[in-house]
């Protein structure tokens, strides 16, 4: 029973990257590629990020199945700087309901020469449930699923912390917040574990913690100050209100006294360390304005990187597929020549003309 | 007709009952198990049955039939079909049909159907409250009159102690054995997996083992209180086995049966997010599984039931937290006993007796077993031929099972109910 070895969905057989899913079970080069690629897209001096030709003539989808205004837009400016063809599809859960099956509307879209579909669904395993149903050629890229992962997100965190910190490697990391319901934290502690952080602390009410956080690899602190105590890197995650309705929390205002970052509590960190966001911030809930807009806070720069992440991103997928068609008709055209030397008498024009 | 199967290994728990020698059917009926064929009987059809198996037919507490209604895949007749090339030949199903079996209507169109298949003995299962709504008591006795043989929630357990208490303290007055299944929906949280590593990575909405343990515990206590004899289906986890332990312990008139994929699947089958993996109760723990294991090698599990949920296609092609919980089983509830058998040292007798003298135990009614005067339910197994489950040879309608292109040990050849042959295996 092989059920426990199915190989990684995202990679083709050249162990590249196919689909963009999880961070779950790559390897360090893979990230090392993207972050690598992500660098070569920005203007060193400016911090521009020029338009490219490299998608010229292919097709992008994406498809919103649950609401998002920044994560779609830095897709669509970072497809739209790698010159490809751009199709955004908001569609409400409900309309999937109404008979037409979430597997028709990918295939009809599919059918209107989709190259790549960017996917942000409401479902922990969506993204891996369409890239199972995709033909052959076309790509998945999750932008989101469910509680499970958002794997273009974190690599936008790695980015940013390489920029500041110059490598990943051995640096101490602390999440703060509502690990739970979080997809970016998930992705984030698999990006941090692949490129062999020294340590890696969640930081919150036991309410808003998975139940098993060792098997996610971390160390879980219920207590802030110890949990900061000599991190080289803080990522505070955003409190969404549903918390306090469901009854995780009792309000904002004692969640700011319990977990909030303040200045004082960012004193105990390493003297350089830098405190991240994947946005939008409620201040004065998880953190204090001061530390939001102080000289150690990176936030508003980790969403320029977006961009150039995105389109990093997607430009290996679609090199990775170029190089493994590449790759199929030079086998193809060595079997032919095999062949052709088994059997000499066989007269084969494509063979003689190579 | 009469029929003699000769040289099989017959083995029925009721009887203790596991040697060599033959049964003699006439009429429908068997009439003798012996090396000696009962005065004045002369079969005019043999089957020579060496190497072979004979099992009474199985009894499975929980199999949806797919009728009436389209909240699940097929019909009574192809079902019962399925269930019999599975070896099952009595099958109790749910009340979770549409609409509820709530009333004698439903109850009788169950049975007329059933009749009109011929093919397995359907037992109704009717709904303790009104529209399993688990607010207003339904008619338990003109359900019992209408020939349900136990009351139940399925698989929506009633929330409110109070109404829960009532219920129970009615049915006590109807001596009809109540199925209850533990879930607590507040804890369960519209949870689709185990509160465990596997959620906790994946990010799966988490269904802690307390969702169960807790309305368990009320429900045992509530149960004491009525004096009520009852059952508990579909345990999952093994503080809930402990609990029924310690209440056997104590003198409680209770019993439970386990859905067969809880004694092989895990929660690590889910990494992958393959929704035929999504059942109810979820795939619990490694520990959980292997105190499953125990709990039946023990005998503090008294059934092992399919939980047939024959599904259509689409209904499993959704993400996995979209998709609809359940498994087609009956044609793999003896396979996947058998396995245990061969892979996890459990005693073949015990596990013959979880689906034959245990079920029927429960619902104090005389079948499973191969009782001289009794109708000829049997099957006959091949218990050394090896095959491979695949969808295209499944019979139930619903393919939904995470068992195919797994490999089984024991083969059900041949299986008679009432004496007539309803399931012939074609590769002989």
């Amino acid at each position: 029973m092989s059920r426990f070895s199915t190989p990684n969905p995202q990679l083709n057989e050249l162990g590249k990257i196919k689909h963009f899913l999880t961070l779950e079970g790559l390897k360090q080069h893979h990230l090392v590629e993207i972050l690598d690629t992500a660098e070569s897209f920005i203007n060193p001096k400016t911090d521009e990020i020029k338009k490219v030709p490299i998608l010229r003539g292919k097709t992008i989808m994406n498809l919103f199945f649950e609401p998002s205004t920044r994560t779609r837009t830095t897709f669509e400016i970072a497809e739209n700087r790698l010159s490809a063809d751009v199709a955004s599809l908001d569609i409400a859960t409900s309309a999937t309901k109404k008979g037409e099956s979430l597997l028709d509307t990918l295939w009809n879209l599919q059918a209107m020469q989709a190259d790549m579909f960017v996917i942000r669904h409401a479902e922990s395993g969506a993204a891996h449930f369409f890239a199972q149903h995709v033909a052959p050629h076309v790509h998945v890229l999750n932008a989101g699923d469910g509680q499970h992962a958002h794997p273009t997100q974190a690599m936008l965190d790695m980015f940013t912390i390489r920029k500041h910190k110059g490598d990943v490697f051995d640096l101490k990391v602390a999440i703060v917040g509502d690990v739970l319901h979080s997809r970016v934290v998930r992705s984030q502690i698999q990006a941090l574990s692949i490129l062999e952080a020294r340590e890696i602390r969640v930081i919150g009410p036991k309410t808003l913690m998975p139940t098993h956080p060792e098997a996610m690899g971390v160390h879980y602190y219920d207590n802030i100050e110890e949990g900061l105590n000599d991190v080289d890197v803080i990522i505070m995650v955003r409190l969404q209100n549903e918390r306090m309705k469901s009854a995780l929390i009792p309000s904002e205002k004692e969640f700011f006294k319990l977990y909030g970052l303040t200045e004082k509590r960012l004193a105990l960190a390493k003297p350089d360390a830098i405190v991240m966001h994947p946005g939008p911030i409620n201040r004065g809930v998880e953190i204090d304005s001061a530390v939001a807009d102080g000289p150690q806070s990176v936030i508003l720069q980790q969403v320029t990187y977006g961009i150039a992440v995105r389109m990093a991103v997607m430009a290996i997928i679609m090199s990775n597929s170029a190089q493994l068609a590449q790759h199929q008709s030079e086998q193809a055209s060595l079997e032919l020549e095999e062949l052709a030397a088994l059997n000499p008498t066989s007269e084969n024009p494509t063979v003689e003309k190579a | 007709m009469r029929l003699a199967v000769n040289n099989a290994r017959v083995i029925d728990p009721s009887q203790n009952l596991d040697e060599i020698t033959n049964l003699y059917i006439s009429r429908g009926r068997i009439v003798g198990i012996g090396q000696q064929a009962p005065e004045g009987f002369t079969a005019n059809q043999e089957i020579d049955a060496t190497n072979k198996w004979v099992l009474p037919g199985l009894v499975d507490l929980q199999a949806r039939l797919g009728e009436p209604g389209n909240n699940f895949a097929g019909s009574i007749e192809s079902e019962t079909r399925a269930a019999v090339a599975g070896g099952i030949t009595s099958l109790c199903c749910p009340p979770d049909t549409s609409p509820v079996n709530d009333s004698q209507a439903v109850t009788e169109l169950i049975q007329r159907r059933a009749r009109q298949a011929a093919t397995a003995f359907v037992m109704p299962i009717g709904a303790l409250t009104q529209g399993l709504e688990g607010q207003r008591l339904s008619g338990m006795y003109s359900l019992k009159q209408a020939g349900c043989v136990a009351l139940s929630q399925a698989n929506q357990p009633i929330q409110n102690a109070m109404n829960m208490k009532n219920a129970l303290e009615y049915a006590v007055g109807q001596d009809l054995v109540v199925m209850l299944r533990c879930e607590d929906q507040q804890l369960k949280n519209n949870g689709v997996a185990h509160s465990g590593p596997v959620s906790s990575r994946l990010g799966l909405v988490a269904n802690p083992v307390s969702s169960e343990t807790t309305a368990l515990a009320r429900d045992l206590i509530l149960v004491e209180e009525a004096g009520i004899r009852a059952h508990f289906s579909q345990l999952s986890c093994a503080r809930s086995i402990e609990m029924i332990a310690e209440a056997k312990k104590r003198g409680l008139p209770v019993t439970c049966d386990v859905a067969i994929h809880q004694f092989h699947l895990s929660e690590m089958d889910l990494l992958g997010f393959n929704s035929l993996f999504n059942v109810s109760p979820p795939l619990r723990s490694m520990q959980d599984k292997n105190a499953l294991q125990t709990g039946l090698k023990m005998g503090t599990i008294d059934a092992v039931v399919s939980d047939h949920t024959p599904l259509e296609k689409d209904d499993k092609l959704l993400p996995f937290g979209e998709s609809k919980p359940g498994i087609s089983g009956l044609e793999t509830l003896l396979p996947l006993l058998l396995k245990l058998v061969n892979e996890y040292d459990l005693d073949l007798m015990t596990a013959v007796r979880s689906v034959t003298q245990g079920p029927a135990e429960i619902l104090g009614l005389n079948i499973g077993n191969l009782d001289v005067g009794n109708t000829a339910d049997f099957s006959i197994i091949d218990p050394n031929a090896t095959w491979t489950l695949e969808s295209e040879t499944m019979i139930s309608e619903g393919k939904n099972s995470p068992f195919i292109g797994w490999e089984f040990t024991g083969l059900v050849e041949q299986t008679y109910f009432q004496g007539r042959p309803v399931y012939r295996n074609n590769q002989i």
